[in-house]
């Protein structure tokens, strides 16, 4: 089933409640997915630093010390923010390529969740609440974020097989559905230099996107090939450094509504999940068309 | 239940319950609904803050009316069975699905599967209805006004879906005697879905329905009919294509 979220403010004044919205947003489809539950949050870009989120099963063990060691390696200060189970590491932009591989040296049980500019993604096995809690992201703020709670079906119940999946640079996807070919879509993607953590198969959709951006096409264009290219079940919600994108397969099986004010957009898999948000009473609710694509940038 | 969360309006015959889902959980109305005996003087009931709730007064069985003010999940007023359901916003998947007998009316759009397996009654959709309307619908009677998606009367068995608007791709597929009106353009017919003449008894049945559903300024003339080839019934092997 899973339940899928998503929230692109318009209006800097709701800024600092990105946070505790999207985690409502989130937690009101707890039944949609059990497993597992995660969430990208957008912060507010900063001209001389990125960020890596990783993870660890040991966080105590693999994050001491490794401020100064990872600093030592890149030759340049980093500084670390640990959240239970994940940390966010930030450093110079330029050296965020150089510092992925020298934490995988480092501490080779570290997972890397995502980087960007402006990303930050916390997942982890556990009802919504729980991982709210957990990384305490009410209190995260930001111009937009996604969030997914889990009900497995194409791979295992495991951190790394909660979504959000980063495969880019401040890119992310969460997906409520199955795809059939991502085995196939997977194969081709290594063939182009494209690295994998899991079985996954979100993860190549993630990856597929990741691709076809690279390949210079924006959001929209990139949504519009997985109607052609991925086979299966798929809700996709997307999220960029500056931009928020749906995407529906033309079958849409996989409930999805939207909400438009003049402060945001809002999706949920459910209306129920949009029902707490300011002005709803009064917003365009409507439920994307099958096989159509829709975005939003800043 | 705790009696003090209830209104009772002495001033009509029939007494008005008001149940506000912000203040009591939706098991403890939808008991309540089922607790009515026949004949009782609780007729009018009235539903607060449904704000997406699955499975609002499903499974009702008495001639009672009910209006929800806001939108509702899934499953709203499944298994119908006499009473008429006012939806006071949208509707999630399903509405109405099964529905045997009475009426469900929603004012805004309802969401894929409207409608479903229904066997009786009227499904009144005042917005637009997506994928899938009245698919497997076994006698249910559906009028939409707006337009409905993609695979709408699927296996449709009988009973009458009307649209105002247009309607998707593949309506109808392997319809069996269901009849479909569409007044607007259908994006494609499925498998065994072809329009058909529209003859006197249909206009007026049209005209019945449009009546039932309180539609007014639309002719039954501005409409087209759809229902079964009949080239699907038994197996035939030069049909294996269409399958």
């Amino acid at each position: 089933m899973c339940g899928i979220v998503g929230l692109f403010l318009k209006d800097k004044s709701l800024e600092p409640q990105l946070g505790s919205m999207l985690s409502q947003m989130l937690i009101s489809l707890s039944d949609r997915g059990p497993d597992s539950a995660g969430i990208a949050i957008y912060g507010a870009p900063s001209r001389n630093e990125a960020k890596i989120t990783i993870q660890s099963a040991k966080p105590e063990r693999d994050f001491r010390g490794l401020e100064a060691e990872l600093a030592k390696a890149i030759g340049t200060p980093v500084t670390i923010t640990v959240k239970s189970t994940h940390a966010v590491l930030r450093t110079t932009p330029a050296k965020i390529d150089e510092a992925r591989e020298a934490i995988q040296a480092l501490r080779p049980d570290i997972r890397i969740m995502g980087a960007g500019d402006v990303v930050e993604i916390y997942k982890e096995v556990g009802l919504p609440e729980a991982v709210v809690d957990r990384f305490d992201v009410r209190s995260m703020t930001g111009t937009h974020g996604i969030g997914h709670t889990r009900m497995a079906t194409e791979s295992a119940v495991t951190t790394m097989g909660a979504h959000p999946f980063s495969t880019g640079a401040d890119q992310c996807l969460v997906h409520n559905g199955s795809l059939s070919n991502h085995n196939n879509v997977r194969r081709e993607l290594i063939r182009e230099g494209m690295t994998f953590e899991t079985e996954n198969d979100t993860e190549v959709a993630a990856a597929y996107l990741s691709s076809q951006m690279a390949h210079g096409k924006n959001l929209g264009e990139a949504l519009e090939g997985t109607l052609s290219d991925l086979d299966g079940f798929f809700t996709f919600v997307v999220g960029t450094k500056n931009g928020f994108g749906v995407v529906r397969d033309p079958i849409a099986c996989k409930p999805a509504v939207m909400a438009e004010t003049d402060q945001y957009v809002a999706f949920g898999s459910e209306y129920r999940a949009l029902t707490k948000l300011p002005g709803i009473d009064n917003a365009r609710v409507w439920e994307p068309e099958p096989a159509t694509v829709y975005f939003w940038e800043h | 239940m705790p009696a003090t969360k209830l209104s009772k309006t002495a001033a009509h015959d029939h007494a008005s319950r008001v149940f506000d889902l912000d203040q009591m959980s939706l098991r403890e109305l939808n008991q309540a609904l089922h607790n009515l005996a026949p004949g009782s003087n609780e007729t009018a009931w009235e539903v607060l803050n449904p704000k997406g709730n699955h499975s609002v007064a499903v499974g009702v069985d008495q001639p009672v009316t009910i209006d929800v003010r806001g939108s509702v999940g899934y499953y709203c007023g499944g298994m119908n069975s006499g009473s008429a359901i006012t939806v006071h916003g949208s509707a999630g998947p399903g509405v109405g699905e099964n529905m045997m007998s009475g009426s469900i009316t929603v004012k805004g759009d309802a969401s894929q599967y409207a409608g479903a397996t229904g066997k009786g009654g009227l499904l009144v959709i005042e917005g637009n209805a997506s994928s899938r309307c009245g698919i497997s619908m076994k006698g249910i009677d559906i009028v939409v006004h707006g337009n409905i998606g993609h695979m709408s009367a699927f296996m449709a068995q009988s009973g009458n879906l009307v649209v105002l608007g247009d309607a998707g791709d593949a309506l109808g597929d392997s319809i069996y005697e269901a009849r479909l009106f569409v007044r607007g353009k259908v994006d494609s017919l499925g498998a065994d879905c072809i329009a058909k003449e529209m003859r006197a008894e249909h206009l007026e049945l049209l005209q019945g329905l449009l009546d039932r559903a309180g539609v007014t300024g639309v002719k039954p003339s501005d409409f087209k009919r759809y229902g079964s080839a009949r080239t699907l019934y038994n197996f035939n092997i030069d049909n294996a294509d269409a399958y």
